[in-house]
């Protein structure tokens, strides 16, 4: 409901702002951007004051990071980079203010935004002056709709397909139960992609039950529907408040099956007075483990602890990829700093199909022209209080 | 068997909508007006006793007596500055000042403790009742507030036919005016009133949230909303109509949830609220209120 509302609100803002100062606005950035000098001007916005700075800051310094080891190697195409990032507030209104600040500094192309409702907003500006723009963690169906606009997470719907494919594969179980919040789209978005998927995988869905916003706090109907039904998996594409409930009501009935969760289970661990020992074994779909060992994710977390002092979340890894994305398609389009953010646009667009990089959140990631992320989804398991990669 | 699972479930969520009811329909019956910040005291109730034994580190009992008195004087207090200047006011006017004063306490909260769900430790430690090799769970809470509903009901039946301050509640609620002019204390008994449904509203936080411990500036509203339905539904103004309206209430949800659908286990319980105010205007053990000339 209130995601529902939120939405209605962005793009009613996106539109007003469409009617309001649009042509003026175009008018600047076309005859500035042609005095750009030997830089490539990378602009990224998102929350990093508000309640949702947890993410914005994340993406700040993860993007923060990828700039200073471009540059330190010698930049893109010889030029150096340059990044400017500003605050939205988690706000479409602020968000497309903070757009039109990085216009006005001659950006020539977008990292960001960081939040899905600011970032439809913004995406409808971009579309209309045609700037390149990369997200790192939008996942709403919308965010990307526009040709110029790709991302480097899962969209919703991506995240029950990729969920139902990687239960299949890995062969978690046969018998699958749902527990979904029907009044929220995220929730509902995933469930539905994933009832699709899962006969593909030769997944029987036992039990698909909702709750809504207003009745989340007794999941024992639902839990022991699911445990009638025979279910060895209980899927919970929710988030993690009431994950952490219906953890708490299974343990007292004593149901124990394999729980499995996407990104909005991302937090459980960090709820106050938590107790760590129900989510023992929980699965969740999110691209990045800190403590995973290969190099690259070892040296990430490594200079990331010692730069800002903790450790880096998926959304400072999606920020990383986001910028070494924006580096890998300036060097397929063989790019040169002197061009202005519309005549980088097309070339970028062309050049994020035909990349291929390894990053910190899949490997051989590739792009679709709907600017949709192809990549192996990878699943973390919860030990002893914290997340563990899984092969 | 797990016909029976539903059932106890259903008992259980009901048992919580019954105590709090409690609360509600004792104010209404007699200061005649509805509390809608009831939910958000029980909410407030819910925080003290997370302080106390989360950030100070005492035992749940000191927890709960905090609560309660907290619960205490905040309920008396906003009956002082919101409700009583509005004592002859319309009762539209009173009902939109009980709405405001839920949003405060919810914003306050909201101010004070952040937006982020705190995970609430239970009060109760009495371990879980296994029936028939463990197919049936009745868990420490469900029986704790089973009970304390009952002693709750019972109690205030008691309080309000034998103690002088509950003749004078009954008679504050049959008439004011009459009331005033046989020498009681209007005012002081509405303020008692308020004193133990803000009381009430305090163990009821203590057993909301320890049977479903998730704390959020929110957790009291919707229960709070829940409840005001099922002591709509047992008669409000009736102390044994909320419990009995509470724990139907829980029992229907939980069945149409398990038997019917579990996206429209709320249009069906609300379409039986509806069924049983037309067939009985004053629910289920309301007294027929006929108006003298």
């Amino acid at each position: 409901m209130k995601k529902a509302m939120s939405l209605i609100l962005a793009l009613s803002m996106a539109v007003a702002s469409l009617t309001g100062c649009g042509s003026a606005a175009s008018g600047t950035a076309e005859t500035e951007s042609a005095a750009a000098g030997t830089t490539f001007k990378i602009g990224g916005i998102g929350p990093v004051t508000g309640g949702a700075a947890v993410y914005g800051l994340a993406v700040k310094n993860g993007a923060q990071i990828a700039i200073d080891e471009i540059n330190a190697a010698g930049g893109v195409n010889g030029a150096q980079l340059e990044f400017n990032f500003q605050d939205d507030e988690h706000d479409a209104e602020k968000s497309v203010n903070a757009y039109n600040t990085l216009k006005d500094w001659n950006m020539q192309a977008l990292m960001g935004t960081v939040t899905s409702t600011p970032c439809i907003a913004v995406a409808e500006e971009t579309n209309k002056d045609q700037v390149f723009q990369l997200t790192p963690s939008g996942s709403s169906v919308p965010c990307v709709q526009y040709d110029n606009a790709f991302r480097i997470c899962f969209s919703d719907p991506n995240q029950g397909l990729k969920s139902a494919q990687y239960i299949g594969e890995n062969g978690l179980a046969t018998k699958v139960a749902i527990i979904f919040d029907s009044s929220d789209v995220y929730s509902s978005g995933i469930k539905d992609k994933f009832v699709e998927e899962a006969p593909n995988q030769g997944i029987e869905v036992v039990a698909q039950e909702a709750f809504t916003a207003d009745s989340k706090t007794d999941f024992t109907v639902q839990l022991q529907k699911a445990k009638d039904a025979g279910a060895e998996l209980v899927f919970l594409p929710i988030y993690y408040s009431e994950a952490a409930l219906i953890l708490a009501q299974a343990n007292t009935t004593g149901f124990t099956p394999q729980f499995f969760g996407c990104d909005g289970l991302d937090g459980i661990l960090t709820v106050e007075n938590f107790d760590t020992a129900l989510a023992e074994n929980v699965m969740l779909l999110t691209p990045f483990a800190a403590d995973a060992q290969d190099d690259l994710t070892k040296k990430f977390v490594e200079t990331y602890n010692k730069n800002f002092g903790e450790t880096p979340n998926q959304f400072a890894a999606d920020a990383y990829d986001a910028i070494y994305a924006i580096k890998a398609a300036l060097e397929e389009a063989k790019a040169t700093p002197d061009m202005s953010a519309q005549d980088l646009c097309p070339v970028l667009e062309t050049a994020m199909t035909k990349i291929n990089m390894d990053g910190l959140t899949g490997e051989g990631m590739t792009w679709t022209a709907d600017g949709e992320v192809n990549k192996a989804p990878k699943a973390v398991k919860i030990v002893k209080g914290a997340y563990t990669a899984m092969d | 068997m797990s016909f029976i699972s539903y059932l106890i479930n259903g008992i259980s969520l009901g048992s919580i909508y019954a105590l709090i009811a409690l609360g509600y329909t004792m104010v209404y019956g007699i200061a005649k007006m509805l509390n809608f910040a009831h939910g958000d005291i029980i909410m407030i109730g819910g925080y003290t006793i997370f302080v106390v034994m989360n950030t100070l580190g005492m035992p749940p009992i000191l927890g709960v007596l905090v609560a309660v008195v907290v619960c205490t004087i905040l309920g008396v207090t906003i009956e002082k500055i919101a409700y009583k200047p509005l004592r002859q006011a319309s009762p539209l006017a009173v009902l939109i000042t009980a709405i405001g004063v839920s949003y405060l306490l919810q914003n306050v909260a909201l101010l004070i403790f952040g937006a982020n769900t705190k995970l609430f430790t239970s009060v109760v430690s009495i371990p879980a009742i296994s029936l028939a090799d463990g197919q049936i769970n009745l868990s420490g809470e469900t029986t704790v507030t089973i009970v304390v509903s009952v002693v709750i009901m019972v109690g205030l039946m008691l309080f309000i036919r034998k103690s002088k301050t509950g003749q004078a509640m009954l008679a504050v609620s049959e008439d004011k005016g009459a009331a005033e002019l046989m020498g009681i204390n209007v005012n002081a008994t509405i303020a008692v009133t308020f004193a133990i449904g803000s009381a009430l509203a305090a163990i009821a936080g203590a057993l909301l949230c320890s049977a479903y411990p998730t704390l959020t500036p929110y957790t009291g509203a919707m229960p709070g909303i829940k409840a005001f339905v099922a002591a709509v539904f047992g008669g409000i103004g009736s102390i044994p109509g909320a419990f009995i309206g509470g724990i139907l209430l829980g029992v229907i949800e939980n069945l149409s949830k398990a038997y019917i659908s579990s996206q429209m286990a709320d249009a069906i319980v609300f379409a039986v609220l509806i069924v049983v105010l037309l067939v009985k205007p004053t629910g289920i053990l309301g007294k027929k209120i006929s108006e003298k000339v």
